[in-house]
């Protein structure tokens, strides 16, 4: 949390002695952004909150975590290639998730897949690029991303 | 202000919903109700609402700063590297969700950008866009997502190489929609 605390300072600091106004309208803009996002993420905090009160840790542990071995990247990577979540929904998720025990390779799967391979948006971007080369990028994302948790299991692991 | 109800309406009821259950919880001991406000609502809540604000800034800063309009200028007349880098940028200060950029990537084909720098655009979009960076940043660490885009983007142009040669042979289109 302290370095984009310490980013976010400086950066302002040194848009501000550059140009003041531009610094004024875009701090405004974020509040703004943050302000029209404030309802939902509550309900979101509200509903993760809730369940998670359901459901154990061990529920977690067993089907995400260390002890699922490669079946935890295939899980997050099959929950992520479906899901439509925007960020400022799904980072938080992914940060209450990483509380209960799961590694962050697989945080990184979900992550990868969130944003590259979209099942549900298969028949939008087969209209600009048609059907087989919308299927072909999806499964070549698809297979990227569970390499890239695969190297970061290793890098987490053994550095 | 009913627009505004109208928008939020599912949010708002759940929000009804907690603050019932709050009331609820503390006026009559009840134990499950205080445990999801004090162990899970509090402890997510009360970072999020310290890191976000911080990062919509950041966000609104970067927008004023870097428009889309200055890099869009260079996209689609130079190739090569230069190009490469040129789509690279032009992809990290995109907003929204992927499905949001596909109209992008059909103004790219319009001005001439090569089917292999659309697929690289697209890649390089989905890893790092600067607004969902700040977010990344802000709730799984700094460590976390250099080393994340680090792998991420070599890979996922070799991908964007492979889907623009196989794009380009077949003497494919991006169709406008």
């Amino acid at each position: 949390m302290t370095p984009i605390l310490i980013i976010t300072f400086i950066a302002t600091l040194v848009s501000f002695i550059f140009d003041r106004n531009k610094t004024l309208k875009g701090i405004k803009k974020g509040i703004t952004q943050f302000s029209k996002i404030l309802p939902t993420l509550l309900s979101v905090i509200i509903i993760i909150s809730v369940v998670l009160f359901f459901l154990s840790d061990e529920f977690f542990i067993e089907y995400l975590g260390k002890g699922a071995g490669i079946e935890a990247y295939f899980s997050a990577a099959l929950i992520g290639s479906v899901s439509l979540i925007p960020g400022f929904i799904s980072y938080p998720l992914a940060a209450i998730i990483l509380k209960s025990g799961i590694s962050l390779s697989v945080i990184a799967v979900f992550v990868t897949t969130l944003k590259m391979v979209g099942i549900m948006t298969i028949p939008i971007e087969a209209k600009y690029f048609g059907l087989k080369t919308t299927l072909l990028r999806n499964i070549l994302s698809f297979i990227g991303a569970i390499i890239v948790g695969t190297i970061m299991a290793l890098i987490f692991n053994y550095i | 202000m009913l627009k505004i109800l109208k928008k939020y309406k599912f949010d708002f009821s759940v929000i009804l919903a907690f603050i019932i259950l709050i009331g609820y919880s503390y006026t009559l001991d009840f134990t499950p109700g205080k445990e999801i406000i004090e162990n899970n609502f509090w402890n997510f809540a009360k970072e999020m609402f310290v890191a976000l604000p911080v990062i919509f800034i950041l966000v609104g800063l970067i927008h004023v700063w870097v428009s889309k309009e200055k890099v869009q200028k260079h996209i689609g007349k130079s190739s090569g590297i230069k190009g490469i880098v040129y789509v690279i940028i032009f992809a990290f200060i995109q907003a929204g969700p992927l499905y949001g950029v596909f109209p992008v990537t059909y103004l790219m084909w319009k001005k001439g950008s090569s089917a292999t720098n659309i697929f690289i655009f697209l890649a390089a979009t989905s890893t790092a866009r600067i607004p969902m960076l700040a977010f990344e940043i802000g709730f799984l660490g700094l460590k976390f997502s250099l080393l994340r885009i680090a792998i991420t983007l070599p890979i996922f142009i070799v991908i964007g190489i492979i889907m623009g040669k196989y794009f380009e042979k077949r003497n494919l289109v991006v169709k406008d929609v």
